[in-house]
């Protein structure tokens, strides 16, 4: 445990480093798209951090978490297509292009709302953990477990992505929702809105990092960790697994939810393809990377994959997946505890927490 | 008065009946084994008796108004059963201390669990019990501990829920000779206080145990009385103690 403080204290000191240091560099050594793209990283480590949260503490597997990412994400997009107004193609301002063009003469009601900021911040963790919060009271309940839960958590992120591939579904269809303009009036392609959004991702991992370790330290860390390695057990003393489970993984959808909303801004569009199955497999591959249950080592995983993503598109376009595959294979064969666990193995401290997906 | 009842209980798993007409009744602070031979059905008494499964018929009535067949594994808990499982579990890649904490009564909502049991309590109890159960060391990882160590953890975990029925099945397994007659010492000076059921193989433990002793065989008693009245029964040389 005390390995986690120290881990986190080392982790937030060099994000502190980073958030200062940008702003310094922006413009001058630093393009501006530099920062957008590090911004992106932060988004990623902070949806990694969600999966860690109920994957290595609960034993969650999910493969469906890049659904919560991505509704915080349109929820956000919906905001931002509003305050397009009349500076859209078709010039209406009222309706987003996508609505004219489908000949809707009115907002679906669900739009209703998404002028407001403060409705939207609210929406982007109260959508995602709604979903969560629905799908885990029936699946726990259930007691789904296992594979089988991975496997319904990938048929959820499956079925989203079909839904809003759809034109009725009023989300814009395949083209999902992009061309934004600005945020709270400044524009997005500003280098001040820029920084801001990545000072806002940092703080957000910040955040998302404190909580997670909040939860994993307190006596309901450990009922987790008992949920994890010996759930009957955990029951028969007296807890009721679901209610945990349901808690942790409603948390966890609502922080992937504000990982999603800050992503979106910065890359200037969502669409369905975020809903994929593969987006929700490399999150875990990230986590599984940087160490599972470590929480700084997701952030980490994300951060490096992401950023050799970057540079191998660039040099090797092609090979991107191969080279992802071969990480995570290798990976698992020479550091079951990830980057982190093998930096720790430099001097055992506690046996490593073993488990059972 | 008594603390269990069980009336007329079968259950059948893909038509096999492993409980058949169970009838059964342990009194308050009563102390009882229950013998019988591999697949008796001693396990899946206790399955039913926490809510883990339902019965197919009969009635289980704790302190003779709580309906058990309508519980979880939670909720018997929180009445006050507590289980100790055949095969030890412990949570391995917690310490001891952190085990018993868990184990340790008080509220098991999430909301309480955020902020955790009362720390001056918890770890006067924590220390109370590992005494008891002569584990040294509250920092060490429950997984490192060899088997009749976890089964030591395990009762120290049970007694940390003070339940008033402590279910216990096979506790010798894996102990010394030593350490099995202590474990009947700890369950004879528990008796009385709280009521305990006992499943064992262990002869010696059972005659250590000097309590009441019921006989299960194909999911239904046997017999029933003193160790000696028992093992004169023909019908249980027969099925058990003459294999
Ligand atoms: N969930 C289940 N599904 C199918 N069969 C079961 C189940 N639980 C128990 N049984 C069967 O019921 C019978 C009774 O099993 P049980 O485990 O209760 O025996 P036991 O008396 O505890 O035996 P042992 O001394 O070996 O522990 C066995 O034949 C077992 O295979
Ligand atoms: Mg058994």
């Amino acid at each position: 445990m005390r390995q986690i403080n120290r881990n986190m204290a080392v982790f937030l000191s060099g994000l502190f480093v980073l958030t200062v240091a940008i702003p310094l560099m922006q413009g001058q050594v630093l393009p501006d798209y530099a920062v957008q793209l590090v911004g992106k990283y932060l988004c990623y480590a902070l949806l990694a951090v969600s999966l860690d949260l109920v994957w290595g503490y609960a034993g969650i597997l999910s493969l469906g978490h890049a659904a919560f990412f991505t509704l915080g994400a349109y929820v956000m997009g919906m905001h931002l297509m509003r305050e397009i107004g009349a500076r859209g193609v078709y010039a209406n301002p009222e309706l987003p292009d996508f609505m004219v063009f489908l000949n809707w003469d009115s907002l679906p009601w669900f739009w209703g709302a998404s002028d407001s900021f403060a409705v939207t911040l609210l929406l982007v963790v109260a959508v995602p953990g709604a979903l969560a919060f629905i799908f885990g009271w029936f699946a726990f309940r259930a007691r789904v477990n296992g594979v089988y839960l991975s496997i319904i958590t990938q048929a959820m992120t499956y079925a989203l992505m079909l839904a809003f591939f759809r034109n009725e579904m009023g989300f814009g269809g395949n083209n999902g929702l992009t061309d934004f303009k600005d945020l709270l009036g400044i524009p997005l392609s500003s280098p001040g809105m820029r920084l801001g959004l990545f000072i806002a991702s940092a703080l957000a991992l910040a955040a998302g990092l404190l909580i997670a370790r909040a939860i994993t330290q307190s006596h309901l860390g450990r009922v987790l960790v008992g949920v994890r390695d010996a759930e009957s057990r955990t029951r028969f003393l007296g807890y009721r697994v679901e209610e945990y489970k349901l808690f942790v993984w409603t948390v966890s959808a609502m922080m992937a939810g504000v990982a999603g909303a800050l992503y979106v801004p910065q890359v200037g569009i969502v669409n369905p393809g975020e809903f994929a199955p593969a987006n929700s497999i490399e999150i875990v591959i990230w986590v599984a990377l940087g160490g599972r249950g470590t929480l700084v080592g997701a952030a980490l995983g994300a951060m490096v994959v992401a950023l050799t993503k970057t540079l191998l598109t660039g040099w090797l376009p092609d090979a991107w997946l191969y080279a992802l595959g071969a990480l995570f294979i290798l990976v698992t064969l020479y550091l079951p505890r990830g980057i982190v666990g093998a930096l720790e193995g430099l001097k055992p401290a506690r046996k490593p927490q073993e488990v059972a997906a | 008065m008594s603390i269990l009842n069980i009336d007329n209980v079968s259950k059948s798993f893909d038509g096999f009946r492993a409980i058949n007409d169970l009838n059964l009744a342990i009194a308050k602070g009563e102390l009882r084994a229950i013998i019988g031979p591999n697949g008796a059905g001693k396990t899946t008494m206790m399955d039913l008796i926490t809510g883990k499964i339902r019965p197919d018929q009969g009635t289980l009535f704790f302190d003779t108004t709580h309906d058990l067949t309508r519980l979880d594994e939670a909720g018997t808990a929180r009445l006050g059963i507590g289980r100790k499982f055949q095969k030890p579990t412990v949570i391995e890649s917690l310490t001891v201390g952190e085990n018993i904490d868990l184990a340790l009564a008080g509220p098991r909502g999430v909301w309480s669990a955020l902020r955790g049991p009362d720390r001056a309590t918890a770890s006067r109890e924590r220390a109370r019990l590992l005494d008891l159960v002569r584990l040294a060391d509250p920092g060490r990882l429950a997984g490192e501990l060899s088997h009749g160590q976890k089964q030591w953890l395990e009762i120290a975990m049970l007694l940390a829920q003070e339940p008033r029925l402590l279910l216990v099945d096979e506790p010798a397994a894996g102990m010394t000779d030593a350490e099995t007659m202590r474990t009947a010492d700890l369950l004879r000076d528990l008796a009385g206080e709280h009521s305990i059921v006992v499943v064992e193989h262990d002869m010696d433990f059972v005659r250590a145990l000097n309590c009441r002793v019921t006989v299960l065989h194909q999911g239904h008693v046997l017999a029933e009385g003193p160790l000696d009245h028992v093992s004169a029964n023909p019908e249980v040389i027969d099925v058990y103690l003459g294999r």
